[in-house]
């Protein structure tokens, strides 16, 4: 491909691809935060909750 | 319809449809581009009509994106839809980054093509205010800590501004603008040779699928926020409950 404008063509695939690139990661990433997040909540819930069975036992 | 207003169903739901959709979109953009790249050459702007095949789709997922949120809004403030909200809060950033695309990729196409890179026209005009309106959303989401009003003030700002959509749309025909007017939903048909047509509505095909992929998962990142708020707040009841009665123990 040889274009005079062939610098903007890359430029506007490197633009794109960048873009996606980040809207992808920035869900997974997410997901992965959250998924933590929740694991770690349940732990501490299930934690206060095992303490007041444990003391009416 | 009823069975996807349960969060879980729901999350069960995408479990299933999401590694299909993935591949899908997979397939499509390598489909997609390896059909941009062998198309021919414009007989008027040369290889620079590559750039159309990321333009094109993004600005059409720009506008089909703010189209879901102004039916989520219609969902969350008239059907009061317990997904509604999540859908619209999920798919504004998505949104935004489909804009920005087509800004970016549409100046650096005009560059080459009309001598600059920004002309303030109807048409590249009412898609920067597209862009600015996805910005302002986001922002309303974070501004607002009530879940519940951040919600209803976000729908009734994608309401307003879903006025945008039609300018967009018809602004080519509105007024004397540089942008081109549509040349492929046309009343009479596409004006494109179906070499380049082809390419074109592969790499649409792949944006879409991109966007469902993306947005189903956003979906389910809002409902895991939900549960997390939840848990939180039950495991801080738990604890001032339990508080006093360990105190008096000694414990």
């Amino acid at each position: 491909m040889s274009d005079p404008h062939i610098g903007f063509i890359i430029a506007a695939y490197a633009v794109a691809a960048a873009t996606l690139g980040a809207m992808i990661g920035w869900v997974l990433l997410d997901s992965r935060r959250l998924g933590m997040q929740l694991d770690a909540a349940t732990r501490s819930l299930d934690g206060a909750r095992g303490a007041e069975n444990g003391e009416r036992r | 319809m009823v069975n996807l207003a349960n969060p879980t169903t729901f999350v069960e739901l995408t479990r299933r449809v999401l590694p299909w959709l993935a591949v899908a979109t997979a397939i499509l953009f390598v489909a997609g581009l390896w059909l941009s790249f062998a198309a021919p050459p414009d007989y008027q702007q040369g290889e620079t009509v590559k750039i159309m095949y990321l333009h094109v789709p993004a600005a059409w997922m720009a506008t089909f994106v703010y189209a879901v949120m102004t039916a989520a809004a219609l969902g969350t403030l008239v059907w009061r839809h317990p997904l509604a909200d999540a859908a619209q809060k999920a798919a504004a950033p998505l949104g935004a980054g489909f804009t920005f695309i087509c800004l970016v990729t549409g100046s650096l196409w005009g560059k080459p093509m009309w001598g600059t890179y920004w002309v303030w026209d109807a048409r590249l005009t009412s898609v920067l205010v597209l862009f600015i309106l996805y910005l302002g959303l986001i922002a309303l989401w974070r501004a607002i800590d009530d879940p519940g009003r951040a919600a209803r003030a976000a729908a009734i700002l994608t309401l307003v501004g879903a006025v945008d959509l039609p300018i967009i749309k018809f602004s080519v025909d509105w007024w004397n603008t540089l942008h081109q007017p549509a040349s492929v939903f046309r009343l009479d048909g596409p004006t494109i040779a179906p070499e380049l047509l082809v390419p074109l509505i592969v790499m649409s095909l792949a944006f879409t699928c991109l966007f469902l992929t993306l947005h189903l998962m956003a979906i389910r990142n809002e409902i895991l926020r939900r549960r997390i708020a939840r848990v939180t707040m039950l495991a801080a009841v738990e604890g001032d409950r339990l508080a006093p009665e360990f105190a008096a123990r000694g414990v």
